[in-house]
């Protein structure tokens, strides 16, 4: 049997680039196709009946036509527009930080029902939480996790032997924390506070409900932030670009409270 | 790239390829154009090849407004009849040629070059934000008129320039984000109705 001509699915557009005069080149994130690209003819123009259904970080219920090369999208309908999101220059950024992230680290057509929940429910949570930060540290973790580097919190990763209750290390090599013994072979290896190992536990195995409940002190953010970026860029062997407006955007903001 | 396999003249074999490259001209359009040129009259292929040497050699940013130009400043930041005390903030060059078609505007432009898109690596620093700051606070404008697309990037800029702007003390306006003229209501998407809603006036 051959596949149909034409098919439906709901899809997140997780990435947008121009195509010739009016078209585009969207990069959908779906539950059962996992992520493929697409062509959404004249959506540059303003009478498109596409439009605003596909835009960026928007859900949308999506009819699509083979191609020879990319499939093309037919008609749209928008499910979730994240408007709250999208009128907040923090979280729209951050927004576009876990598209990129996505992106990043997922292949073309490799179904991930769980990983297109994931990205579903961190944009309403983006939408509403009031500790942004905290949502992102969830979904690089989870993230993380649904792409098979779950980083290793209870034993020591190279080791195996328990971790005290005390400052530890971590290493993006090993995927996951050191012991003190161990994290003197590990040169890139980086200390762990006990607070910063716990707050990673609990994440790992709560659900968001339980972990947003988690109240952290600037200093403890920005340690788990600094340990996820650093494994994240082991992993993808390069800086993601949007964490540099990340860190402006906070920058200018501190200035202009201070 | 040569696609034919019988031997063509050197110089048409050039001239395709270049045709070649220009957007949207693929092969077979690139061989149509060359034998064109070939066919015209000489003073008409002078007057192509001028042209294209003219916008190369000739063009530069305008210091003001950093539009293209091959006048400094440029003959719209120069025009004594236009209103000085406003600027509209535009992405590309080529937003201004459609704002100036409406004939409505009479005010100075902006053009920032691009527009924030952080997964590209384009933030701030790298378009003309600090030049459209020392406009501002030379003291003459009293409005701004943000016209960056209204699309996720553009309205990320436009609430980043408010963010610089506000402080100033300038009026600051964003075009009317609502239904676009010729369309049908029945295929708007649900942000463009929100927005043509809340923008929505008396008559």
């Amino acid at each position: 049997m051959t596949a149909p001509r034409v098919y439906q699915t709901e899809a997140i557009i997780i990435k947008r680039t121009k195509l010739g005069e009016a078209d585009r080149i969207l990069t959908l994130c779906t539950p059962a196709l996992g992520k493929l690209k697409a062509v959404a003819k004249g959506t540059r123009r303003p009478q498109s009946k596409l439009g605003g259904h596909v835009e960026l970080l928007t859900h949308s219920l999506l009819m699509l036509a083979r191609g020879r090369n990319l499939d093309i999208i037919t008609q749209a309908q928008t499910i979730d527009d994240f408007l709250p999101l999208k009128d907040n220059l923090e979280r729209v950024s951050r927004g576009l930080y876990i598209s990129e992230l996505v992106d990043s680290f997922t292949a073309e057509r490799m179904e991930d029902r769980r990983l297109f929940n994931l990205l579903l429910d961190t944009l309403h949570q983006l939408s509403q939480a009031e500790d942004g930060e905290l949502v992102l540290r969830y979904f690089e973790l989870h993230l993380l996790e649904r792409l098979g580097y779950r980083p290793r919190l209870q034993q020591c990763a190279s080791c195996g032997s328990s971790l005290q209750p005390a400052a530890n290390y971590f290493s993006s090599s090993q995927g996951g924390a050191l012991c003190h013994d161990c994290a003197y072979q590990e040169p890139i290896a980086r200390p762990l506070s006990l607070n910063a190992l716990k707050v990673l536990r609990l994440w790992q195995d709560s659900d968001y409900a339980t972990a947003s409940r988690v109240r952290m002190k600037p200093e403890l953010s920005s340690e788990l932030e600094q340990v996820l970026r650093e494994y994240i860029k082991y992993l993808l062997e390069r800086q993601l670009k949007s964490t540099a407006w990340l860190d402006k955007l906070r920058q200018e903001s501190q200035q202009a409270n201070s | 790239m040569n696609i034919d396999s019988t031997p063509t003249a050197e110089p048409i074999a050039r001239l395709i390829q270049e045709f070649n490259e220009l957007p949207g001209i693929g092969p077979k359009s690139a061989q149509r154009l060359t034998y064109h040129v070939l066919r015209a009259p000489a003073d008409k292929a002078d007057a192509l090849a001028d042209a294209i040497k003219a916008v190369k050699e000739k063009l530069s940013l305008c210091s003001l407004c950093l539009n293209i130009t091959d006048s400094q400043p440029c003959a719209i930041c120069r025009d004594e009849e236009r209103d000085h005390t406003t600027i509209c903030v535009v992405e590309e060059p080529i937003d201004i040629l459609s704002l100036e078609r409406t004939r409505k505007y009479k005010g100075l432009y902006h053009v920032l070059h691009g527009v924030i898109a952080p997964a590209d690596g384009i933030g701030p620093d790298e378009l003309k934000i600090k030049d459209l700051l020392s406009r501002l606070n030379a003291g003459q404008v009293t409005e701004v008129i943000l016209a960056t697309n209204p699309n996720l990037e553009g309205e990320a800029t436009a609430m980043y320039l408010q963010r610089l702007i506000a402080p100033l003390g300038i009026r600051l306006t964003r075009l009317a984000r609502g239904l676009p003229y010729g369309g049908d209501l029945e295929y708007a998407d649900d942000v463009t109705l929100s927005r043509a809603l809340e923008g929505r006036q008396d008559m």
